[in-house]
């Protein structure tokens, strides 16, 4: 036991003191904080940006509608006469709004063009074009003597209570939470599997090319080596991950005190065009919804999830870096390894597609089937268990996944053994075979 | 004499071949065995079974009388043919760290390495990578590492491969030295002047078979072919060796002489070298008279062939 923690000590130190992984850590949080920076800060200068949009307005009847917002100004020129506007619009302004003289209402809508020298931002013509239906409409309206305020009154706004059997109340906004904690758990698993499965592997393969691994072998057994290096790899990646996550929190802090708090949120949608009044609406829903979001955060089998989370992620860690420890132990350089990972990718990959089509149907057979089986248990299982899994479905899972674990590690405990003192030529799977019965 | 190691009756195969087929050896206290034999005999698989690296499918070991378990590794030093250590990792905390695990504590460790580094004056290289070394300097490194845990049995395989000969005699003293402190050495190796120099008992495995095994000085008389070395001071020196070539089995040696009659005899099974003397003082005056005894080498070579 003692030598043991010797070797997850090393492994880990000799991880940890790696200058890729002090870059890796130190960067990565840095670089996506650098980005998320990058994106806001162009967001800004591009709504700072002030529109200036020219009509022509023939009919007479629409001006109305070409309020000046905060980032579009409109200006009437219709007294140029549309040639001459468009000649000017050209040198001078973003674009040119064009209204034919109309008969009668009826055809008041025909004919209306923009021009403009580049592609027009799709968010301000919809804008506009919206604008432009709501106002002829109302022209519409008020020709049939309607009186509009009166219809304003019959607005109606619906949003679906939905709610299951049991009575606990769900929404869409709850569904979008559950495929994020899921999917966003699924996913570290997979990152988390690659990233230091690989780092394993190599970890062996070094050992074995730097001929080490005979001494080390006279003093430990090659099983405590190799749990010592897959538990002193995940100790590092767990690290790093903590690194991440507070120096990720704390620099998204430090962008919104910068920034302000509407940086990280609205910005982007006035970006694309959308008035100061449909801003507003938005960001009144968005707070009606962020209770909703708060009180389906509490209906999430919180705990379930983190101690899933927990058992899933040891589980499927274990399985993996072993397979990925017996692999390096097999072959003599990492150029060898890639007959031996596409099987070892494939399980992984294939979570993750499923795990798409989890979240469309968390129930349905797939889903179920590959969050019992032991290879994509681990990522299908996490992103299926916020929608709620039947208890019996989540025991079979994980006594499956706990048998395949105890099984995998022997295995590869055994390829291990014989692999760390075969030099040579790569071996075939039959060969890999024979170690077996070594 | 006591034996610190005592293999009985070992065998191990890998699927269909057999890389050790009923061997046994002893190992005396306090002395240098060598293990000799061909390249693929079977000697690594057999120095891994002492080490514990892998099991026997069959038979025993002992080491000083207890059969052999897991807590015997930190009583073996092991300095494999496949010299390694961690690339990137520093001297001094890589020695440190390969004393742990061979059961030392820390600051034990770090007083052994200590004296060891000064004694190799090489205390400035405790903080260098040993990818910043030499060859030579990372073999030193790997010595130390092997012995400092002052093991009762030491087993080396071609440990001065890879050394210059200066530093080649620095190991073999340190090597000797450790032996007269009460160590006991396996000592694997294709190069016979230093078996010759160094071993007192040897064993040689051919084909996962030991086909010879005991004191060098006891195979060597074992191997002794009645072969004698003459000189005869003589006028006609072609007469003289026609008029023995009639009674004995003679060939010409390579050490001729101007001085006198040179020449090798073989005698039969049944003669002896009084007869020959007495026949040859006859004859002219004996200013030349050894027998010849073979080295390692042509023990080696001999046995081997006999065994194809």
């Amino acid at each position: 036991m003692n030598k043991l923690k010797l070797i997850i000590k090393r492994e880990f130190l000799a991880k940890v003191k790696n200058k890729s992984f002090i870059i890796m850590t130190i960067l990565s949080p840095l670089l996506m904080v650098g980005l998320i920076m990058l994106i806001v800060f162009l967001n800004q200068k591009n709504s700072e940006e002030i529109r200036t949009v020219a009509y022509v307005d023939e009919s007479g009847m629409l001006a109305s509608v070409f309020e000046n917002s905060e980032h579009t100004k409109y200006l009437n020129i219709t007294e140029l006469g549309l040639e001459e506007a468009k000649n000017k619009t050209n040198e001078f302004y973003y674009g040119l709004i064009y209204i034919p003289k109309a008969e009668n209402l009826n055809n008041l809508s025909e004919g209306i063009s923009f021009y403009s020298a580049d592609s027009p931002s799709l968010g301000l013509l919809s804008s506009i074009e919206g604008r432009l239906e709501k106002k002829i409409q109302n022209l519409k309206l008020e020709e049939l003597n309607f009186d509009l305020e009166k219809l304003k009154t019959t607005e109606t706004r619906v949003d679906f209570n939905t709610e299951n059997f049991t009575g606990e109340k769900s929404s869409k906004i709850g569904s979008v939470l559950k495929m994020a904690a899921g999917g966003g758990f699924g996913y570290l698993i997979f990152m988390f599997i690659i990233i230091y499965g690989t780092s394993v592997m190599r970890s062996v393969i070094e050992e074995k090319t730097s001929r080490i691994i005979e001494v080390i072998i006279s003093s430990v057994k090659p099983f405590q080596l190799m749990l010592g290096k897959i538990f002193g790899n995940a100790l590092a990646g767990v690290l790093q991950f903590i690194i991440w996550m507070i120096s990720a929190g704390a620099l998204l802090t430090v962008v919104t005190l910068i920034f302000g708090p509407e940086a990280t949120d609205m910005s982007g949608a006035q970006g694309v065009g959308m008035t100061s009044e449909m801003v507003g609406q938005v960001q009144q829903t968005a707070s009606n919804d962020l209770q909703l979001v708060l009180l389906e955060m509490k209906n999430l089998p919180i705990m379930t999830m983190f101690f899933s989370f927990i058992i899933y992620f040891i589980g499927g860690y274990l399985i993996y870096s072993s397979i990925y420890a017996a692999i390096g132990a097999a072959v003599d350089s990492e150029t060898d390894t890639q007959q031996f990972m596409m099987p070892v990718l494939m399980p992984l990959m294939i979570a993750i597609y499923v795990g798409f089509s989890v979240i469309e149907n968390p129930h349905g057979p797939i889903a179920v089937g590959f969050s019992i089986f032991p290879l994509t248990s681990p990522i299908v299982m996490l992103m299926r268990i916020p929608f709620g899994v039947p208890w019996w479905q989540l025991l079979i899972s994980i006594v499956l996944l706990v048998v395949t674990f105890i099984g995998i590690v022997w295995f590869a405990a055994k390829i291990y053994r014989v692999g760390i003192l075969m030099y040579g030529k790569k071996p075939t799977y039959k060969e890999l075979y024979k170690w077996l019965k070594y | 004499m006591e034996n610190v190691l005592k293999v009985e009756n070992v065998s191990k195969t890998y699927g269909k071949f057999t890389a050790l087929n009923n061997v046994s050896i002893s190992v005396p206290k306090g002395s240098v065995f060598g293990l000799l034999g061909p390249n693929g005999a079977g000697k690594t698989s057999l120095i891994r079974i002492i080490n514990q690296i892998t099991l026997p499918d069959s038979g025993k070991i002992y080491l000083d009388k207890e059969e052999l378990k897991p807590e015997h590794v930190h009583q073996i030093g092991y300095l494999p043919e496949e010299r390694g250590l961690y690339k990137s990792m520093k001297v001094g905390e890589q020695a440190l760290y390969l004393a742990q695990l061979k059961g030392m504590s820390k600051s034990d460790a770090k007083k052994k390495l200590d004296y060891w580094f000064e004694k190799f004056n090489i205390s400035s290289w405790w903080d260098k990578k040993i990818q910043e070394l030499s060859k030579g300097m990372a073999q030193k490194v790997q010595f130390i590492v092997t012995v400092m845990h002052q093991p009762k049995l030491l087993i080396f395989d071609e440990p001065f491969s890879g050394f210059d000969p200066i530093n080649a005699n620095l190991i073999k003293d340190e090597i000797l030295k450790l032996r007269d402190e009460g160590a006991s050495i396996i000592f694997s190796t294709h190069r016979m002047e230093s078996v010759e120099e160094m071993c007192e008992h040897i064993a040689l495995i051919n084909k996962s078979n030991k086909i010879l095994d005991g004191k060098l000085s006891d195979i060597k008389s074992q191997f002794k072919e009645n072969k004698f070395e003459v000189g005869l001071q003589c006028e006609n020196k072609i007469e003289l060796f026609n008029e023995i070539k009639e009674k004995f089995e003679v060939e010409k040696t390579d050490a001729e002489s101007d001085i006198d009659l040179r020449m090798l005899v073989t005698l039969s099974a049944n003669d002896t070298s009084t007869n020959l003397i007495k026949f040859l003082n006859s004859k002219a005056q004996i200013n030349h008279f050894t027998e010849i005894i073979p080295n390692a080498n042509d023990i080696f070579l001999k046995a081997v062939a006999n065994n194809e």
